[in-house]
């Protein structure tokens, strides 16, 4: 079933959560919420699942407007970042519960249960109580319990959250498997980047109430179309410059920079796997000094100074050999270049607020 | 503070300290060089860095256990020696006593009305104050402390203000042949409002640590608020709600000054078991007043016993819950 959102605003005691948030969840995508604590993403889900009221705003369920649905008849499977499971139930009966409040026969329950339990993998767990189990299977319940009832849409707010990073890793291939197979429309809310990327096929991001960019995770990743976006997703450099027409310019060096017009002053982000080190001068490098390096398993991060390009530090990462053949010291005169940049103009707020060297 | 998070708070404590009192018992004190020119007796268990001197310990230790002597103890042992200073017999004459019996008749009823009736209100009072956010919470919460505040004479009075045949309520009511003070309903009017914060004060706590997520999850599972409370609150909160039925039951029944003022005094028709062994002492009866003070000494003993079985329930989760985080 699609979700939609449209013009969706909602604010708790006089502060603004929610701000004219408008979306689209086409049926059978697994779209992942992304971005800082506060952003209002799991308030977003609330109101999906109808447990907050938007303000203002819409929200359909299958082109159909649910706002005046209660929580209670929009059958939506929700899976809470702390389980929420009945504690003083057994795994059988928390799983069975949506069942049985609808009154539906006793041998009709039992299967539907026997089956869901099969799928998240705890057939053999159905009599222990939730305190008895590991968050990971405590969270398989939860997911069970939401799919009890053969919800059409599928909530999930921080589902991994409070689980330890190996559990996590597994679960999230667990959940885009399980999603494969059900196609059910899937939402799930997060902050960790990583876990947007691996799991969903699209991604929202928000920040401050609003929604900065939707799209896949290559998308969103390559083409930022915002500086919150640019630096939320991973390490980044940024350089004062200026445009002019559509040239950007950072003391002398020069780049591309389409869709900029007129004159005005600009940021030039760099990621640090986009920044190539050199030991000789090239055509379009500057120089800087290295001040550290950080082995990373399999690439090395090089910290470097270079006072004429901001005062804070430029980050640059090198994949293992290159970092091997280059043999880099701290304290060593190298060359760098940007192979790829991004260029925005900033609002004048954000030239006083945000300088390089802050970053 | 609730009782649920000073329990939390002595697991907290617990944890440490337990490694450290396990460390001293299996190292022997060994002559250090500073114990033998420090002064410290060969033998004596190293201090622990926490732990205040002997005289110190031993004065405070000594003046708890003096105080609950003098105030405790003392005052239970006369109650049960002076109840029983004629023998069994006579004690047991003066509770089988007409008045005495239609004393305890009136309590039980009283108690049997006003404590349901407050554990409704207590779990309506912090289901709405602990699950909806609304303006004027803070003084509803407020409101429900007030008995704790006002001396239970005034809240007879009030009762009398409102209800008595001069009250603002009272003429409507005489009129209508209702009798309301100087009979039980007062008696039950009075108790209700001197015990209610009892149920609401245990469970608004508990149930503000336990949030709403589980109602919340029971609602998006298309439970309706009648199977929500039944299936998910009830059995959740039923040991807090249990506890706070226990002490509210204990003042209930042993509730004087507010049901003093309200009842009227009339002999085997409105005294309580607190009113009857006041008439009783100011009679000179000191035996039949002690006899049937042992009552309520028996009801407190019963209290005091049930509150202690569920804190130790209450324990024993939360210790499941605390070695549950570790593993």
């Amino acid at each position: 079933m699609s979700i939609s959102i449209r013009g969706l605003s909602k604010a708790f005691d006089g502060h603004p959560v929610l701000n004219d948030v408008t979306l689209e969840i086409p049926e059978g995508e697994l779209v992942a919420l992304l971005g800082p604590s506060g952003c209002g993403k799991t308030t977003l889900l609330r109101i999906i699942a109808g447990l907050e009221m938007p303000d203002a705003g819409e929200v359909l369920h299958g082109g159909e407007d649910v706002s005046a649905r209660s929580a209670r008849e929009r059958n939506v499977g929700l899976v809470f970042q702390h389980y929420a499971l009945f504690r003083h139930m057994t795994v059988e009966e928390n799983v069975a519960f949506a069942l049985r409040v609808r009154r539906r026969p006793r041998a009709e329950v039992s299967a539907r249960v026997a089956e869901l339990l099969r799928l998240v993998q705890l057939d053999g767990h159905r009599t222990r109580y939730p305190h008895q189990l590991s968050g990971g299977q405590r969270q398989r319940v939860a997911l069970a319990r939401a799919l009890a009832t053969e919800p059409r849409i599928l909530l999930l707010d921080e589902p991994f959250g409070a689980l330890d990073a190996r559990v996590r890793q597994e679960l999230r291939r667990w959940l885009r498997r399980l999603h494969d197979e059900l196609h059910v429309t899937s939402v799930f809310v997060t902050h960790d980047q990583e876990e947007a990327f691996e799991v969903s096929d699209r991604v929202v991001l928000m920040n401050a109430g609003r929604i900065e960019q939707v799209g896949s995770p290559a998308q969103v990743f390559e083409e930022p179309a915002s500086p919150f976006v640019m630096r939320f997703l991973g390490a980044v450099n940024v350089f004062h410059g200026r445009v002019d027409g559509d040239r950007a310019y950072v003391n002398d060096l020069e780049f591309a920079a389409p869709g900029a017009a007129g004159r005005a002053p600009a940021h030039v982000y760099v990621r640090p796997h986009e920044l190539d080190v050199h030991r000789a001068a090239a055509p379009g490098s500057f120089a800087a000094r290295v001040e550290r390096l950080v082995p990373l398993g399999g690439a090395v991060r090089v910290e470097l100074s270079a006072p004429t390009y901001g005062r804070g530090a430029v980050e640059a990462e090198l994949d293992l050999r290159k970092s091997e053949a280059l043999g880099l010291a701290p304290g060593d005169r190298v060359w760098l270049s940007p192979r790829r940049v991004r260029v925005f103009t900033p609002t004048p707020e954000e030239l006083d607020s945000l300088t390089a060297s802050e970053l | 503070m609730s009782r649920l998070s000073r329990a939390t708070e002595a697991l907290a404590l617990d944890g440490p300290t337990e490694p450290l009192l396990a460390r001293a018992k299996r190292e022997p004190a060994r002559p250090t060089p500073g114990a033998t020119t420090g002064g410290a007796r060969p033998g004596s268990r190293p201090r622990r860095p926490d732990e205040d001197p002997p005289a110190v310990r031993w004065a405070l230790v000594g003046f708890a256990l003096l105080f609950l002597a003098a105030f405790v103890v003392l005052p239970a042992s006369v109650v049960l020696v002076e109840a029983l200073r004629g023998g069994v017999a006579l004690w047991w004459k003066a509770l089988v006593d007409a008045d005495a019996l239609s004393a305890v008749k009136l309590t039980l009823l009283v108690a049997a009305i006003s404590v349901p009736l407050n554990a409704l209100f207590g779990l309506a009072a912090a289901w709405s104050i602990t699950r909806f956010r609304y303006r004027g919470k803070h003084v509803l919460l407020s409101l429900i402390d007030l008995p704790f505040g006002v001396s239970p004479v005034i809240s007879g009075m009030i009762t009398v203000l409102l209800f008595g045949a001069q009250g603002w309520l009272g003429p409507w009511l005489v009129a209508h042949g209702y009798k309301v003070v100087f009979a039980v309903p007062g008696i039950v009017v009075a108790t209700v409002f001197v015990t209610f914060p009892f149920v609401a004060r245990e469970l608004i706590p508990f149930m503000q640590t336990q949030g709403a997520e589980e109602e919340e999850a029971a609602l998006v599972l298309g439970a309706s608020g009648w199977q929500i409370l039944t299936r998910v609150t009830l059995p959740n909160v039923k040991w807090s709600l249990l506890y706070g039925v226990i002490l509210c039951n204990a003042r209930a029944m042993g509730e004087f000054g507010a049901v003093s003022v309200v009842s009227g005094h009339i002999r085997g028709v409105t005294n309580t078991i607190s009113l009857h062994v006041e008439i009783l002492y100011n009679e000179y009866a000191f035996q039949a007043a002690f006899a049937v003070a042992s009552l309520l000494f028996l009801v407190a003993i019963a209290t005091l016993g049930a509150k202690q079985a569920l804190e130790w329930r209450q324990r024993a989760a939360l210790r499941a819950a605390a070695q549950r985080n570790v593993l």
